[in-house]
């Protein structure tokens, strides 16, 4: 799973790429950013063997490393550390994470800025199942299992949130920085937990409806396993929290 | 109303009102598991205590024929609930194809626009 984030200081922004991520789709992603918002990325690359630091490199040089920073890892090392490792070399008060896959599109970036404005909001989250939110190239059974794991989400934990595995998000940095701390799992379970934690220290979360536009770049499949491991997760959240 | 049924009345309120008093504090620092089973355990117990006659109440046998069966029927209720409420957001879930669209369109700018500037792909 590829993610990106970023981080914002008043009118300017700050992205942060977090890897594995097939090259391609970071070049992609780069070019989509352009709305007209002042940004600079900053790419996390944990040795991904599909020629991404090849890539990156290439972009920095085109664009100029005021707008582009590569700061690979030796390995590939846990999302969780990979946020720490891109927070320290990021100036800004707010940060932006999403997947690079392309499900996720940076048009939305000034909505959550607006909205995190709008409500002074430590969170926004962005979510699939409000609003004119929504997905595309999800099949019937998919769509029956996200809707049935949220619904089962939404009764056990009440978040106060409706969209708890999505990974689209805005936080403040203070806010990122404490839920990390406090955050043990991973994968799905780990963007549940986020919200959750949140919750518990009374953070302030706002919602941004997005579009989610799945298998751009190959399946994206869920499998047994995925399930068996976001239920144990969920009961874990459920008799923890 | 007798002065035994009003002092009855009044013990039996006294006690939901600090039941009540009690599990509000109490939700605020459980967790969701102890949440559920303390609410499942202060209902299960008014629920026995009515059954069973055990407050000394003299309930008319119509009320005590819907309560003895109120759990499964409510629990079946919350089953129909799930399924309608999931069936229901299976069936809105918006299908986003304007962005499909739109963004596959933007990829292949992307693509031409990188090639210009020099990227080897």
């Amino acid at each position: 799973m590829a993610t990106s984030s970023g981080s914002c200081r008043e009118r300017h922004f700050r992205f942060r790429l977090l890897f594995p991520s097939d090259w391609d789709k970071l070049k992609n992603f780069m070019e989509l950013g352009k709305s007209g918002i002042n940004y600079e990325i900053i790419i996390i690359d944990d040795g991904s063997p599909d020629g991404t630091r090849d890539v990156a490199e290439q972009l920095e040089k085109i664009y100029g490393s005021d707008r582009i920073l590569l700061k690979p890892r030796e390995k590939k090392l846990g999302l969780g550390t990979a946020y720490i490792h891109g927070m320290k070399h990021a100036t800004g008060n707010y940060i932006i994470i999403m997947d690079a896959d392309l499900s996720h599109h940076p048009k939305f970036i000034p909505e959550f800025i607006r909205k995190q404005k709008e409500g002074n909001f430590d969170i926004v989250s962005g979510t699939r199942y409000k609003g004119n939110g929504g997905v595309y190239g999800w099949d019937l059974k998919r769509k029956i299992i996200s809707r049935g794991a949220n619904f089962l989400t939404q009764i056990l934990l009440r978040p106060g949130a409706s969209d708890l595995t999505g990974s689209f998000r805005l936080y403040r940095k203070e806010v990122l920085e404490k839920l990390i701390e406090k955050c043990v799992s991973k994968g799905y379970v780990f963007q549940m937990e986020m919200i959750v934690r949140a919750r518990q220290l009374n953070y302030t979360i706002g919602e941004v409806p997005i579009s989610f536009v799945d298998r751009v770049y190959g399946e994206s499949k869920l499998g047994g396993n995925e399930i068996v491991s976001f239920l144990k997760g969920l009961l874990t959240l459920f008799a923890t929290t | 109303l007798s002065l035994g049924g009003l002092r009855l009345s009044l013990v039996r309120f006294s006690f939901l009102l600090l039941r009540g008093a009690l599990f509000s504090f109490l939700a605020v620092t459980m967790t969701k598991l102890a949440q559920w089973l303390w609410g499942l355990a202060i209902l299960g117990s008014t629920w026995a205590a009515l059954t069973t006659g055990a407050l000394g109440l003299e309930l008319p046998l119509s009320c005590q024929e819907v309560l003895w069966p109120l759990p499964a029927y409510l629990l079946v209720s919350a089953g129909c609930y799930a399924m309608a409420t999931v069936g229901y957001r299976v069936a809105t879930f918006h299908d986003c194809e304007d962005a499909a669209r739109e963004l596959q369109s933007q990829i292949q700018e992307a693509r031409a626009d990188l090639a210009r500037r020099g990227l080897r792909f």
